[in-house]
């Protein structure tokens, strides 16, 4: 099988590699140098790459074209801070690993996104897994808020290159959350069906917001080197902002359950391995290929 | 007296390469914004002087945005074709772009080629919680003037822009959103 004319291999042979070659090296995953601040920084890269795969599902599917553009707009800026934070976590490795190794050949636990942002969001068919678009608004809500969040205290990162990257991000969440808290309110307060809906969402997401505040010795190592906060002190604030939109949306916020996802740590929902089978496969049949 | 005339000609020169380089950068137009030039959008943050070679170090609008390399590579084709090669171009993260860099005559071309500039400053209070709003404050049409203008999608053509209609004339345009 020859790969398409326009996959050009960067292996300097020429020859390009065909898929399931044994030689192929660069099909094999890369061993990760795992340090805590390159698992500190992986888990936001992370996070951002693989909540962007999820919005861009629904390119060509949204409910109004309005909202197509919309949501993938913000997958096309969560992408890119995705890049920015692929490329310095390879820096802070110091293995000579950049973004497309990072993003396609590492395996299901080398990567530490929240398990939040792997559930399945947009229903491809009546009986494929994934909720509805209210699953989508109130996700895309409280992981906008938490990124702000973080990325306000990463802006006065020790870190030059993290905190310009913040500086950046930062205005970037501030539209999404905007966006995505203009839908909170409109599907909360709207009709008892689009309220229903939304409730059913919260119910499904808020088990998941515990990991996002979940302390561990990543974030102590952080905090303690000036790289970031550790993600127990985002709680307050994220809280503050999600309660004053989950009120005007006439939304009880739902308790908090001793449910606790791991993600961060590189343990996985069922859900993890179909995406990376998607993300990854056209660099691991053919390795190197370019547009 | 030749030695200082010699480098009063080598400061007139390299000042002048400097400004061949910014003029020769207000002929490059945004790929996806054609009406302005990387100068007007005020990405340009400096000019450099290295030996024979020239630095162009550029900030980038939008952390995903598309159009990043596609102006890397016409600032470096422009100055070459200038005369001012080698030309090496770096990006520059800190501090981050904002539409407030925009200049005045951008701004007005903006304007003049149907897009809605950025109104009042970025600036955001850091910290401030975000607005709870359906309706964005009316920006003003940029064919009629008219503000009664409605927010059509936050989201527009480019990760830059949203999409607005206006109730006095009708028509559909794009405002570029503060940042």
């Amino acid at each position: 099988m020859v790969p398409p004319s326009s996959l050009r291999s960067r292996h300097p042979e020429g020859a390009p590699h065909r898929p399931g070659d044994p030689s192929g090296a660069g099909t094999s995953s890369i061993a990760l140098q795992l340090t805590p601040p390159v698992q500190y920084v992986l888990r936001i890269a992370d996070t951002c790459l693989i909540h962007a795969q999820r919005l861009a599902e629904w390119c060509g599917h949204g409910p109004v074209l309005e909202e197509d553009i919309a949501l993938t707009n913000m997958a096309l800026d969560l992408l890119g801070q995705a890049r920015s934070l692929l490329s310095h976590a390879g820096r802070l490795e110091g293995q000579g690993h950049d973004e497309d190794q990072l993003a396609f050949l590492r395996d299901e636990r080398d990567f530490f996104n929240l398990t939040l942002v792997e559930q399945p969001m947009r229903r491809s068919s009546a009986h494929a897994p994934g909720g509805d678009f209210a699953d989508t608004v109130l996700r895309n809500f409280l992981l906008a808020a938490w990124l702000k969040t973080l990325w306000t205290r990463l802006a006065a990162s020790s870190d030059d290159d993290l905190a310009a990257i913040a500086g950046k991000a930062v205005k970037e969440a501030r539209y999404h959350q905007q966006h995505a808290g203009d839908w909170v309110l409109r599907l909360g307060d709207g009709t008892e069906e689009s309220a229903a809906r939304l409730r059913a969402a919260l119910d499904r997401a808020w088990p998941y917001t515990h990991e996002m505040f979940r302390r561990d010795a990543v974030d102590a190592a952080a905090e303690a080197a000036g790289l970031g906060p550790g993600r127990d002190v985002l709680r307050e604030a994220w809280l503050a902002e999600v309660a004053a939109v989950l009120a005007a949306a006439k939304l009880a916020r739902p308790a908090d359950t001793p449910f606790l996802s791991t993600g961060t740590l590189g343990r996985h929902s069922e859900h993890m391995g179909f995406i990376l089978a998607e993300m990854q496969s056209l660099q691991r049949q053919y390795p190197g290929g370019r547009w | 007296m030749a030695e200082p005339h010699f480098l009063e000609s080598a400061a007139a020169a390299l000042a002048s390469r400097i400004e061949a380089a910014w003029a020769a950068l207000d002929a490059v137009p945004d790929p996806e914004v054609p009406a302005v030039s990387v100068r007007d959008l005020g990405i340009v943050r400096d000019v450099l002087e290295h030996g024979d070679g020239i630095e162009v170090v550029l900030t980038p609008t939008y952390s995903g945005c598309p159009a990043t390399e596609v102006i890397a590579a016409s600032v470096r084709q422009a100055l070459v074709d200038a005369g001012l090669g080698p030309v090496k171009v770096t990006h520059r993260l800190a501090p981050a772009w904002t539409t407030d860099w925009i200049s005045a005559e951008g701004l007005a071309r903006l304007l003049a080629y149907g897009i809605a500039p950025p109104s009042g400053t970025a600036a955001v209070a850091p910290g401030a919680p975000a607005a709870i709003r359906i309706r964005p404050p009316g920006v003003a049409c940029p064919r009629c003037g008219s503000a009664q203008t409605e927010r059509l999608s936050a989201f527009g053509s480019t990760a830059c822009k949203a999409l607005h209609r206006c109730l006095a004339c009708r028509e559909p345009f794009e405002y570029f959103k503060p940042i």
